[in-house]
């Protein structure tokens, strides 16, 4: 969006708006990070911070909702212009979900914490934050290419989802040979599984903000196509 | 420049423009436009000042004759037959293709003889069917029940909108087949625009409309295909949803997203 609109005012509105989205995903990055920190460390401190950040990530949402309605009411905004914005309403409402998921992983650590399995049980918590480091890569790389507006790189985050659907794969073999093995595993097991899934929901959150992306540019939309498809219709 | 005018293959051309070429005595105003009008549908055209959309609109039914100089060359098929080149009476392309001014101009007599005027010109109506066209023709321009009991009084005394939609009923008593609009709303207030396009809208059914707008909300509201004119050219014609979702031509897009300029 280097071109400038004959009103300033709305080049402001806009940028505005986009910066604040951005502020939006950092937080939401970050919440998803501490939250699987809280997991791998047992901190209880760690996960009441993120519960209580998780406020802050639902009161943006609500914001940024609020200013888009009245940029669309006052502006009557067009073709790119009103892409953008119908791209940031659908941005937003992904970056809440992911919000929700790092409250889902939080919750999910106060109550091992509770119950006291960290200190009785060895669970596979550091293949969790492997495969969270994939998500929290890929939700990074997908809030790059927003800002940059960057197809190519969306075309990336598409390729790489794949990635954390094996790892969460073999997280459940895993997370099942624990439970076979000891049966008093299978209560806080069972509660990984949520978290590995709860982190695979944050990688398909990073995908639908890369096609959002690529829609936003080209004005196509490439939801529910193969990558292959895709990359046929970003690189031309 | 040449552009891909193709309609969809669902559409059949009323109007075709081919190699059309206009001077205002040594000004080359349209540049070689080639443009399918659909018919019984609404068509748009925008652009900024000057960019020759009302001069386009205007050789549709000849009007341009009215001044010795200014010539238009090129083709401008209506049903096949190039009206240009036409042995056909003006006054008959004009019967045919109706058209409707910025500034309303109704004739300084009454509501009833406004629309009735014209309509003697061709056709010589006992007086119940003369009742019958007017009422007809003011129903159809949503303007029959404001003015029913009033048709005796001058056309001047409406307001604006009114005026306005009275110009159109005027055009369309005479049942043409195309209807131009050069700029119709610009004059009005907000309620009467809306009740302009909601008329549009209707008109549609039975008519070729083709409207001049400088607003592009109004081009983006009442038609189904739009045609981005810029300095005599033809940019970009498409499907109005289309031409303002995701146009093809950055032109087209600095436009009508504001960054013109």
């Amino acid at each position: 969006m280097t071109d400038k609109h004959l009103s300033t005012q709305f080049d402001t509105e806009l940028s505005g708006i986009s910066t604040r989205v951005l502020e939006m995903g950092g937080l939401v990055e970050s919440q998803v990070a501490q939250a699987v920190y809280a997991l791998t460390n047992f901190s209880g401190d760690i996960a009441s911070d993120v519960l209580r950040n998780e406020e802050r990530v639902n009161a943006m949402e609500m914001e940024i909702d609020r200013d888009l309605s009245s940029i669309i009411a006052r502006r009557q905004p067009t073709a790119r212009d009103l892409r953008l914005l119908i791209a940031i309403s659908k941005t937003i409402a992904n970056l809440e979900r992911v919000g929700d998921e790092a409250a889902r992983i939080a919750r999910t650590v106060q109550r091992l914490i509770n119950t006291g399995v960290s200190s009785r049980l060895r669970l596979p918590v550091n293949d969790l934050a492997f495969e969270a480091e994939l998500a929290v890569a890929q939700l990074r790389k997908a809030l790059d290419a927003f800002a940059r507006l960057d197809t190519s790189k969306a075309l990336e985050v598409l390729k790489q989802d794949d990635q954390i659907d094996q790892e969460f794969d073999g997280l459940m073999r895993k997370l099942i040979t624990y439970m076979m093995e000891d049966p008093r595993t299978i209560s806080s097991s069972i509660d990984l599984v949520f978290v590995a899934k709860a982190i695979e929901r944050v990688g398909d959150h990073a995908k639908n903000l890369a096609e959002v992306i690529i829609y936003v540019v080209m004005g196509t939309d490439v939801r529910h196509n193969t990558v292959e498809t895709v990359e046929s219709m970003v690189v031309r | 420049m040449d552009v891909k005018v193709e309609l969809p293959v669902t559409e059949k051309a009323k109007i075709s423009v081919r190699n059309l070429n206009f001077y205002y005595g040594s000004f080359h105003a349209l540049k070689r436009i080639n443009l399918d009008i659909p018919d019984k549908k609404v068509t748009a055209f925008i652009g900024p000042s000057g960019c020759g959309k009302s001069t386009l609109l205007r050789t549709f039914n000849r009007m341009f004759e009215l001044y010795p100089e200014q010539r238009a060359e090129g083709e401008i098929l209506v049903d096949g037959e190039n009206i240009l080149k036409s042995k056909q009476d003006v006054s008959l392309v004009r019967a045919k293709i109706g058209m409707v001014f910025q500034k309303p101009t109704p004739f300084p007599m009454s509501i009833y003889d406004n629309i009735a005027f014209g309509v003697r010109l061709f056709e010589t109506l006992p007086r119940v069917e003369m009742d019958e066209r007017v009422e007809w023709a003011l129903k159809k321009a949503a303007l029959w029940n404001e003015v029913k009991d009033k048709l005796n009084q001058s056309g001047s005394g409406l307001s604006g909108g009114q005026q306005q939609r009275l110009c159109i009923a005027r055009g369309i008593a005479i049942k043409p087949e195309v209807l131009l609009l050069d700029e119709p709303c610009s004059a009005l207030d907000p309620i009467s625009t809306g009740k302009i396009e909601e008329l549009i809208h209707e008109l549609k059914t039975d008519y070729t409309v083709v409207i001049v707008t400088h607003n592009m909300q109004q081009a983006a509201r009442c038609s189904d295909y739009t045609a981005y004119m810029y300095l005599g050219d033809l940019i970009e014609f498409g499907v109005t949803s289309d031409l303002f979702m995701k146009p093809k031509k950055k032109d087209t897009e600095d436009y009508i997203t504001g960054r013109f300029g």
